[in-house]
């Protein structure tokens, strides 16, 4: 288990992602308004708000899938420009896992996880092959390895997801909804999966509307609505005092 | 989850299906026989090939001529397939000088053996890649000569089935990629190499293969630096993969705009550079599902390839029209023409029936 210890670094306290006074337009559409995020390192945070108000555009900024107009997007040190080095430097850094899995269903599992390793980190094929198998117990799914995407379910399949991204050995993990999509007997083995990435210590940034894993995971809630951020707090200030009209007015529409 | 099935098994095992709904009377039934109107349609068939089928039989077997003269042809009422046995040098080969003709046909056969190999995904690797150059070296060596001791033959006097083969293999295989590469450039975010490419695809589309090869052949040299030549083969070979290119290009843009905006994303989201994106993840899932429009392109190129005749050119149906205008052998136009169709037909069903394979093989279940 101490290998997956290298992605927090628990001493080091500069934040590991900062973004100031970020805007971001679609057009003539304000879609992110002066977003200030500070991320410590192994810290955990779940955004919440409801649809559309710019929770997906806000994580997929800090890898690049989105581009943004003002402000500062800072991850691990390095500033996210129009750079193309840079970029790929950070996407390789920061995992990502999405809403709908997106595994590539053209190879096997395995090579799925051992793509990124072998292409960008050009790590020798022996070792990706045995990193993948690791993962692949880490996420109980061991025995699939060398089936095809389209044969698992979509519980599997996302568990695949977040081992294809751990495999890059990241230093910060994004979550897109990730348990959406999902039949609800299969969100339960997603969420364990994650739990013990917390455990381990990953920085995570997760978009989700599971309120018992941000309970219980968790160190800030974050609410966004309009394209702002409108309050933030620890877990239990948030659901038990949250202060704005709109965010009672959405825990009471989800939590029931 | 593994509980619900386990019981629901065992009352399917022992009943059958019943016996209508399988088997020859039960594939009778349901494709030929459901209803009057398909009853009638099915007679109606069955007796028109009652009525063609034997007489075509007697024809071309019972009574044909197989090695004869064409006396004693024109003396039969059956096919003088005799006009090709007797003309199949020529056909296959033209105007290659006849004592050195074992070269075109060695080299022919270094073609099929390498196509054959490649058709079996296990094989491809560096070894078939060095098969490959070495084949090409050892063909271009056969049919031109020149070298360790085999005398020079003149491209002119290269035709039939070689000079065929060629145009079609060389040519298909030049233009595949090169497709590939347009369509890419009609998809870039770059406006200067995206309207070349939408340019150049849209006039190419716009003009028939015939001018393309008049073209090649008349106007093209004009350009040519004083003194300057370019093989008429080669020209020809040029035009047809320029203008087969612009299809395949075509075809790819709709596998490629087919594609999930995900894979892209998570592609990049693993740090791949677009080269990667493309190579790895996206041109293999979009040139999957482009095959069997891909196919249908490159059969009709190969046929086309029929087309440089205008030019001058001596390819397979060339050598078999000339063939059918000595006097001896005139007016057996009907065997000649069904053995090309043969030839052609043979090729274009051996690249659809690999290309059902392939599928077959690629098919990951999603
Ligand atoms: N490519 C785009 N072009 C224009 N507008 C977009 C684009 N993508 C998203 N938007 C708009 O931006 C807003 C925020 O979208 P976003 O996907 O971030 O919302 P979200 O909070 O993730 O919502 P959901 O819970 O439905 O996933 C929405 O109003 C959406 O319509
Ligand atoms: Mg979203």
């Amino acid at each position: 288990m101490n290998s997956q210890q290298t992605a927090a670094q628990p001493n080091d306290d500069s934040p590991i992602i900062i973004i100031e006074n970020m805007h971001k337009w679609y057009g003539q559409f304000h879609v992110l308004k002066d977003i200030n995020i500070a991320v410590s390192r192994g810290e955990r945070i779940v955004i919440c708000g409801s649809s559309g108000s710019g929770k997906s555009t806000l994580i997929r900024c800090i890898n690049r899938l989105e581009e943004h107009q003002r402000g500062r997007i800072v991850v691990d040190g390095i500033e996210l420009t129009n750079d193309l080095k840079n970029i790929e430097k950070i996407r390789a850094e920061v995992g990502m896992v999405f809403q709908h899995f997106n595994l590539f269903p053209h190879l096997t599992i395995l090579e799925n996880l051992t793509l990124g390793p072998i292409w960008v980190r050009k790590t020798p094929r022996r070792e990706a092959e045995e990193n993948a198998m690791y993962y692949l117990e880490k996420v109980r799914i061991a025995e699939q390895a060398r089936k095809f995407p389209g044969q698992l379910s979509g519980g599997q399949q996302q568990r695949v997801a977040i081992a294809r991204s751990l495999c890059m050995k990241p230093n910060v993990m994004l979550f897109d909804e990730p348990t959406s999509a999902l039949d609800p007997e299969m969100v339960k083995e997603v969420l364990e999966v994650m739990i013990s990435l917390a455990q381990d210590g990953m920085t995570m940034l997760v978009v989700s509307h599971e309120m018992g894993f941000a309970k219980s995971v968790a160190h800030r809630v974050m609410f966004m609505d309009g394209g702002e951020i409108l309050e933030q707090n620890t877990p239990e200030e948030f659901f038990n005092n949250p202060r704005h009209d709109r965010t009672k007015l959405f825990l009471s529409q989800i939590l029931d | 989850m593994t509980s619900i099935t386990g019981s629901g098994g065992h009352a399917g095992r022992e009943l059958g299906p019943p016996v209508t709904s399988i088997g020859v009377i039960g594939w009778v039934r349901a494709n030929l026989c459901n209803g009057w109107l398909n009853t009638g349609l099915t007679l109606a068939v069955l007796y028109l090939l009652w009525a063609t089928l034997p007489p075509f039989f007697n024809w071309a077997l019972l009574d044909g001529n197989w090695f004869t003269s064409s006396e004693q042809c024109k003396a039969s009422e059956g096919a003088c397939w005799s006009v090709i046995t007797a003309n199949i040098r020529f056909i296959l080969f033209g105007f290659y000088p006849h004592d050195l003709q074992w070269r075109p046909l060695l080299a022919v056969v270094i073609l099929i053996v390498l196509l054959f190999l490649s058709r079996n995904r296990r094989f491809w690797g560096r070894g078939l890649l060095y098969g490959w150059l070495l084949g090409l070296f050892a063909m271009g060596l056969l049919l031109k000569g020149g070298m360790f001791g085999l005398v020079a033959v003149d491209s002119d006097n290269w035709g039939g089935l070689p000079l065929t083969l060629l145009l079609a293999v060389f040519g298909l295989a030049a233009a595949y990629p090169f497709g590939v590469v347009l369509a890419l450039g009609r998809q870039s975010q770059m406006p200067v190499i995206k309207a070349f490419c939408v340019v150049y695809i849209e006039l190419i589309r716009g003009v028939p293969l015939i001018s393309m090869l008049f073209m090649s052949s008349v106007v093209f040299p004009l350009f040519l630096p004083e003194g300057m030549t370019l093989n008429k083969i080669l020209r020809a070979q040029v035009a047809i993969i320029l203008f087969t290119a612009a299809y395949i290009a075509e075809v790819v843009r709709g596998g490629l705009q087919g594609m999930n905006r995900g894979q892209y994303e998570a592609a990049e989201s693993l740090g791949l550079n677009y080269f990667q994106t493309m190579r790895l993840i996206i041109l293999p899932q979009a040139l999957k599902i482009v095959i069997p429009p891909s196919v249908s392109i490159l059969i009709s190129a190969f046929k086309d390839t029929s087309l440089v005749v205008i030019i001058a050119l001596y390819d397979l149906l060339k050598t078999t029209q000339t063939t059918l205008t000595d006097p001896k052998w005139m007016g057996y136009s009907a065997e000649a023409y069904l053995f090309l169709a043969l030839i052609y037909f043979l090729c274009c069903y051996a690249m659809s029936n690999y290309s059902r394979k392939l599928e077959k093989e690629l098919d990951t279940g999603h």
